[in-house]
């Protein structure tokens, strides 16, 4: 365990991937700000997005070996920066700070259940994916393609 | 934001990438649990570090360098939903929803109480 999570190789990776993730979001965040009585679309975009694809890469890279590289650049490095917990609850404060209960209200639960449905869409994904390939693979010798 | 602006939000970036990654490593290797502890440990002490910079009304690219590239990139939204997903695959379903509502709740009042510590520094 201490052994694998110090695997510079490993650092190394999720260090890339958070480079990237953290690039994308600030700069989202650069191009699209938003005041407190808005919705934050520029996070909100990033969250979602990162959900979409870490649901994906959880299904696809699941049965990995663990001192594969892929989980650690796409998963914990990229997704994992280009998601923020922080700054969303950033925003909430903002907005119940300026007396907009009913956006954070909104913002909160929307972002969460949402969330969640893009996770859950992109491990479906993977899964139709994986079923398409595995047909394919079947088919291929007799049929030839699709 | 200048370019060593730019570099400064990737660099750090990939450093809170990998804080967060031995962090959470290291508290999973020392709490036996299945539940998430060191993600929400991250992500409240996240928080009240983001609320304490933007309480302490640091503004223009030292703000952006740091909230941005250093804080928002420690914490993670996908990572939290993801193991909420899995403590109820685990058929941990009480579990899942404690952990997205406890740390939904603690962590507004982690961010408020870092802007009120922020503003009176």
């Amino acid at each position: 365990m201490r052994s694998l999570s110090r695997d510079p190789r490993k650092l190394a990776a999720i260090y890339a991937g958070g480079v990237l993730g953290a690039l994308i979001r600030v700069g989202l965040a650069q191009a699209a700000s938003t005041g407190p009585g808005q919705w934050p679309w520029a996070t909100f975009a990033v969250n979602m997005a990162g959900a979409l694809l870490l649901g994906y890469f959880f299904a696809l890279f699941r049965d990995h070996p663990p001192e594969k590289l892929h989980h650690p650049l796409l998963g914990v490095g990229l997704c994992g920066t280009l998601t923020t917990f922080s700054t969303m609850q950033l925003e909430l404060y903002e907005m119940v700070d300026g007396g907009r209960l009913g956006l954070a209200a909104g913002y909160a639960a929307v972002t969460i259940a949402a969330g969640y449905l893009f996770l859950r869409l992109g491990i479906a994904l993977e899964a139709r994916r994986g079923a398409f390939l595995g047909k394919y693979a079947d088919k291929a010798p007799r049929d030839g393609p699709l | 934001m200048t370019a060593p602006g730019w570099i400064a939000v990737g660099l750090l970036g990939g450093v809170a990438a990998a804080a967060r990654f031995l962090i959470d490593a290291e508290i999973a290797a020392r709490v036996e649990t299945p539940f998430p502890l060191g993600i929400l440990a991250i992500n409240l002490s996240g928080a009240f570090a983001l609320g304490l910079v933007a309480g302490a009304s640091l503004h223009g690219q030292v703000l952006v360098i740091v909230a941005g590239g250093g804080i928002g990139s420690f914490t993670t939204f996908s990572t939290w939903i993801l193991d909420s997903h899995r403590l109820r695959e685990a058929g941990l379903g009480r579990a899942a929803w404690l952990n997205v509502g406890f740390s939904l709740v603690a962590g507004f009042l982690a961010v408020s109480l870092g802007h009120w510590l922020g503003g009176i520094l």
